[in-house]
């Protein structure tokens, strides 16, 4: 026995080498699952207020760029509205609950932002005080941008799109056939739509949009635009797609999320009929 | 290490983590050389540590700049495994070279010469086992190996700078 105790003293290093590797690699495992309790990361309050000094510096110099963005957005916004407004000599009808709002929108900016890893992350300075839940859609602009995972008092970490565990269920605009969106870890300016049969007529230049199937995101927000059609080489039965991301992930400043506020409703009628949501 | 040096390490641990979390994390080279300057606090660390407290303060040390890279355990486990391998390391090199006189193998007190072929290994392996982590089962084995050949080379010219530009020659910290 004292032979035993002395021989693991002897390679006390070594148990401790093991014992640290074996909950680095867990901490790794238990993060990258999307179901996974995240316990520190960079929602942690100390952090998130780092960060969000380093961005404040840093941003200050792209404020002209996200005016400008702003501005056309604005622009475009109230085109809309003049369309949407009732003429004087109209009558307002109630509306029904069929087309009452199913998702609503909030603003946030980016924090933090990794674009070089196969996991990317993106940290926003809104936190469950400010709503935000997880599960939450996240675009900009020019297009999607990824899923919040965790969220903390004033803070939240989200998926970038850039980030090889998060599927987004979208579709080819002009022949509505869907896939999921996923990025394949190497170029961050391109993913793969994923699924799509090899029977389905398809072009480079097909816009690719969001599908709304899947309760993150509403319907048609845009993801990117097909540059190469190929036949998957592992899977002959589908298109090997790869889609140019309209989203400038190395330039994000201010996003939105959306929130869906069926999705309680979505998600335990899923569950009764024994469904498995991927999100 | 009595405690003026103690103190003197706890800053550069310091200056290398806001360093590290407010330049280098933002920034690879061409996309391939990530700059890991901070392993600079593990290698310098005076000879005559355990493996023990080594290895529990490398731990720390990658976890901490893990939650600001939002890579929980990548850098803890690759930081972990070199400070397991650099006693072995030192020791093995010290039959060739003859670190025993050296304090602390820093750049001032070993050379250049020798101190490339301390730290190179050591990088390289940070580096392997970091990517090896980050792209498992999506990323080939090319790209690992590539990214971590650059960024250790990257890493290696950022160490040795550092230290010729900020480190005093014979007073080891």
């Amino acid at each position: 026995m004292l032979r035993i105790l002395q021989f693991l003293y002897r390679i006390r290093a070594f148990l401790l080498f093991v014992l640290l590797e074996v909950v680095a690699i867990w901490m790794i495992v238990s993060n990258n699952s999307p179901q996974g309790a995240a316990f520190f990361n960079s929602s942690n309050a100390v952090v998130g207020s780092v960060l969000q000094k380093q961005a404040d510096v840093v941003q200050f110099f792209s404020l002209a760029e996200a005016n400008e963005a702003l501005t056309e957005e604005n622009a475009a916004i109230m085109g809309q509205l003049l369309t949407l407004q009732s003429k004087p000599d109209s009558l307002p009808l109630a509306i029904d609950s069929l087309l009452s709002m199913d998702y609503q929108f909030k603003g946030a900016r980016v924090i933090a932002n990794s674009l070089r890893f196969s996991q990317n992350y993106i940290t926003l300075n809104k936190g469950s005080k400010h709503g935000i839940k997880p599960g939450m859609g996240v675009f900009n602009t020019e297009g999607a941008v990824g899923r919040v995972k965790s969220v903390s008092e004033n803070y939240s970490v989200a998926f970038s799109l850039l980030n090889t565990g998060l599927l987004v269920s979208s579709k080819i605009k002009s022949s509505d056939v869907f896939g999921s969106v996923q990025w394949n870890g190497e170029d961050k300016s391109e993913a793969k739509l994923l699924y799509v049969p090899r029977h389905v007529k398809t072009q480079e230049g097909d816009s690719v949009i969001t599908s709304g199937f899947n309760a993150v995101f509403p319907e048609g927000i845009l993801i990117g635009i097909i540059s190469k059609v190929e036949p998957d080489k592992k899977d002959p039965n589908y298109l090997d797609l790869t889609v140019k991301l309209s989203t400038d992930f190395s330039k994000l400043t201010y996003v939105y999320l959306v929130e869906n506020t069926r999705f309680n409703e979505l998600d335990s009628l899923y569950r009764q009929a024994e469904m498995t949501n991927e999100y | 290490m009595n405690i003026r040096s103690l103190i003197s390490f706890t800053l550069l641990l310091l200056m290398l983590g806001l360093v590290q979390i407010f330049f280098l994390k933002n920034l690879a080279l061409f996309g391939q050389a990530f700059g890991f300057l901070y392993v600079l606090g593990i290698l310098v660390l005076p000879s005559s540590i355990r493996t023990v407290p080594l290895l529990i303060i490398a731990f720390f040390l990658g976890l901490t700049l893990d939650v600001f890279y939002e890579t929980i355990g990548m850098h803890a486990a690759a930081a972990t495994a070199i400070a397991f391998v650099r006693p072995l390391w030192l020791k093995a090199t010290s039959l060739t070279g003859g670190y025993d006189e050296a304090e602390t193998p820093s750049l001032p007190e070993i050379g250049i010469g020798r101190f490339i072929s301390y730290a190179f290994p050591l990088v390289f392996l940070y580096s392997l086992v970091f990517f090896t982590a980050d792209q498992w089962g999506t990323g080939g084995l090319v790209g690992i190996l590539s990214k971590s050949l650059f960024s250790s080379i990257f890493t290696t010219l950022l160490v040795i700078l550092v230290q010729l530009l900020f480190f005093k020659r014979r007073r080891g910290i």
